[in-house]
């Protein structure tokens, strides 16, 4: 079980939970960020922080500290039944 | 520019609707989905568009005329992704949804715009709004960049699965608009049939649940994601090259003002006068001609001379909004904004206000945080909005010579202009800083940003924008500096003195009403470098920035000195060097804008604080000028 601002670039994992006020929560599962979800890191702002997460075909910006409060799991401890765009990521990512 | 968000008032339609108990549409959709593109083609308006979650921050209405409904008023929201208001804009929204908003009529009917190319989040919304019992039709909008880029859905079985009709559209387009006329003039209000299975409401993972389930039964294949924006952004959103880019784009916006503005101007000026010198013989000569050519002609031709200069800007701000840069402006600004103690989010209302304050303020509706947005508001005055531009202008044109360094790249004018630019930021995020670590302190509000994808600007998007910001431009002209300069000429003549011959003139400027009320606040700006022809010019400032610009030409016609002489050689009677840069510094910081104050004591409801913000910009204005003003003297200026 590790966290979502632990993933380096390019890296993928599952979403477990958000520990995060619940407006917030509310707020990121609206865009995406529901449990079982893949998220990718698709790359840091110049400044290193925020970071720009690959949701659902979005890409959302979060801090370190947002994403820090997302836990996550790894993705090869998937079910592989999520979807076909979740398969070709597994697949590419073994 | 003062007043360019005041839209008419709307009035509602007078013609008997054809159904007395259809008459209110209303667009829902989440945000960047192209809810008021959709809009602008249904009823013919011209909202503001552009590529970037949270363009729309208010409802607006109009008649269907579009579709030829003028019977039916279409009313236009801010983009949501649920109905739990997370921010000032969704409240807005939900409050219209449910028919609490007061002035607006409760909807009818619903069009709710969702984006194909997400379309499974997307699908999300339609719980809660399908739970309204409304009838709805769902709009599956950009469907055609959707199936460019080999994705798939069968609207059929959409419409089977959520119980209500949905079309494809293509808004940006115009395609597919006649589903949205045959399900108005086949909808007899009645209630929606709901689907036939609605998720727990309120709880997200199951509405998500609920929407993969229903976008996987109707055969939804999202297209490939878009590979040229990654492919723009490992250069746009470089560690080394982001940055740099950024850099390099504002400078050049500058330089180009200049290199091509400038002549345009300059070739624009001249036409202005030569109008002015074909009409003089129609007008018979003495006090009317004087009234109608040195006074009013003169004024507003100095303001309108910098018209070409002030699109350019606006082409290039049109540019960023329209690509989708903004939202990576903000990205990349988030850091900065950090150790100020806000978030990137209140870059975007910072950057559009370069353009102007105004909806710059309507824009922190966007942000989350009650304390965060305050701080933005108060600070947003103090970024370099186009009004400062004639005035900058005018000062550097006359005092700053036209040297270029690094084999003619970079022109001292440029930097001079950049500075000024440069000294409202910093205003800005020094207080912010302070706000932030004092009356305004709160806690880390989340940074939550949605990046669109880039798009290219259209041609008919940006001279839409262009074609409104001229006639905002001359509106102006024709009303505010038009008053003001026909009541200072009047001032400027009064009271009438006997000549030596007996016959009646107007007095020496100096003894005028104008030039007394002038003399009696030279005390508080001579520290400034200002002398009392400046200080009316002040005065006058406080409606809007570039009315300083129009007094100083009525002013200078009026005066039998400078009255052959342009507003740039005339300048120099007035001022030094010193005084020409403590009063480029003063504009730089002062809040001289009555449309900004009563917008910001809409968003605050109360004059408490418009006032202190006035009295803060006004001393910090003050000292700074009188800074600038003593080093430049020490400097021999």
């Amino acid at each position: 079980m590790s966290v979502l601002n632990e993933l380096k670039v390019g890296e993928t994992g599952v979403l477990v939970a958000l520990d995060l006020p619940e407006s917030v929560q509310n707020h990121l599962m609206h865009m995406g960020f529901v449990p079982d979800a893949l998220v990718k890191v698709l790359r840091r702002a110049p400044a290193g922080d925020p970071t720009v997460y690959g949701i659902d075909g979005m890409e959302i910006a979060l801090r370190h500290e947002t994403a820090g409060a997302i836990r996550i799991r790894p993705v090869a401890a998937t079910k592989a039944a999520e979807s076909a765009e979740g398969l070709a990521l597994i697949e590419a990512s073994l | 520019m003062s007043g360019c968000c005041t839209p008419p008032p709307f009035v509602p339609p007078t013609i008997p609707p054809q159904n007395a108990s259809l008459r209110t549409v209303v667009l829902i959709g989440p945000p960047n989905a192209g809810k008021s593109t959709l809009f602008n083609r249904l009823t013919g308006l011209r909202q503001k568009v552009a590529n970037y979650p949270g363009v729309t921050v208010e409802q607006h209405m109009g008649l269907m005329a579009g579709v030829g409904r003028e019977d039916l008023t279409l009313i236009d929201l801010p983009g949501i992704y649920s109905l739990d208001p997370f921010s000032e804009d969704a409240r807005v929204s939900i409050d219209v949804l449910r028919g609490n908003m007061p002035g607006t009529p409760r909807p009818d009917v619903v069009l709710m715009v969702l984006d194909s190319l997400h379309l499974t989040r997307q699908l999300m919304l339609a719980a809660p709004v399908l739970a309204l019992g409304l009838p709805t039709l769902v709009l599956l909008n950009m469907s055609d960049l959707m199936e460019a880029r080999g994705g798939t859905v069968d609207a059929l079985e959409l419409a089977r699965e959520l119980g209500t009709p949905v079309a494809k559209i293509s808004a940006v387009n115009g395609v597919g608009l006649e589903a949205v006329s045959l399900f108005l003039h086949s909808q007899t209000p009645r209630l929606g049939a709901l689907p036939l299975s609605l998720p727990v409401l309120g709880n997200a993972a199951s509405t998500h649940a609920w929407a993969a389930n229903i976008s996987h039964l109707s055969g939804y294949h999202a297209p490939l994601s878009a590979e040229k924006s990654r492919k723009l952004d490992d250069v746009l959103l470089h560690r080394i090259w982001g940055p740099l880019l950024f850099m390099a784009v504002v400078i050049g916006v500058f330089e180009v003002v200049f290199s091509i503005g400038q002549p345009l101007s300059d070739g624009f000026g001249v036409i202005l006068a030569d109008i002015a010198n074909l009409v003089r013989p129609l007008i018979p000569t003495g006090w009317i001609q004087s009234l109608l050519l040195d006074g009013a002609w003169k004024g507003i031709s100095s303001v309108l001379v910098f018209l070409p200069q002030i699109l350019l800007l606006f082409l290039f701000i049109g540019i960023l909004e329209d690509s989708g840069y903004l939202a990576r402006a903000a990205l990349i600004a988030d850091r900065v904004m950090r150790t100020i103690g806000l978030n990137g989010k209140a870059f975007i209302p910072l950057l559009s206000a370069y353009a102007c304050a105004v909806p710059a303020i309507m824009a922190t509706r966007t942000i989350e945080n009650k304390r965060d947005r305050l701080a933005t508001i108060l600070v947003t005055p103090f970024m370099t909005c186009s009004a400062r531009l004639p005035v900058y202008m005018l000062l550097i044109a006359a005092f700053i010579p036209n040297t270029f360094y690094l084999h003619g790249f970079l022109g001292l004018r440029t930097i001079v202009m950049l500075s000024l630019y440069l000294a409202g930021f910093v205003g800005a995020m020094t207080t912010a800083r302070l706000l932030k670590s004092s009356i305004l302190k709160s806690s880390d509000a989340p940074f939550i940003l949605e990046l669109p994808q880039y798009r290219m600007p259209t041609v008919r998007s940006l001279s839409l924008r262009l074609i409104d910001r001229a006639h905002v431009f001359l509106r102006q002209a024709g009303t505010v500096i038009l008053c003001v300069t026909l009541a200072l000429w009047v001032l400027a003549h009064l009271p009438v003195v006997q000549g030596p011959s007996g016959s009646l003139s107007a007095p020496e400027l100096a003894n005028s009403l104008i030039g007394r009320l002038g003399h009696f606040i030279e005390p508080a700006i001579a520290p400034l470098g200002f002398n009392w022809k400046i200080g009316i010019g002040l005065l006058s400032s406080v409606l809007a920035r570039e009315v300083m610009v129009s007094t100083m030409g009525t002013l200078y016609g009026a005066d039998a000195d400078t009255h052959a002489q342009s507003l740039q050689a005339a300048l120099h009677h007035d001022m030094t060097m010193g005084g020409a840069l403590a009063l480029m510094i003063f504009f730089a910081f002062a809040m001289q804008c009555t449309s900004t104050m009563a917008v910001v004591k809409r968003e605050t409801n109360s004059w408490k604080w418009p006032a202190i913000q006035f009295l803060y910009m006004l001393v910090v204005a003050w000292c700074a000028a009188f800074a600038v003003n003593h080093i430049a003297m020490a400097f021999g200026g």
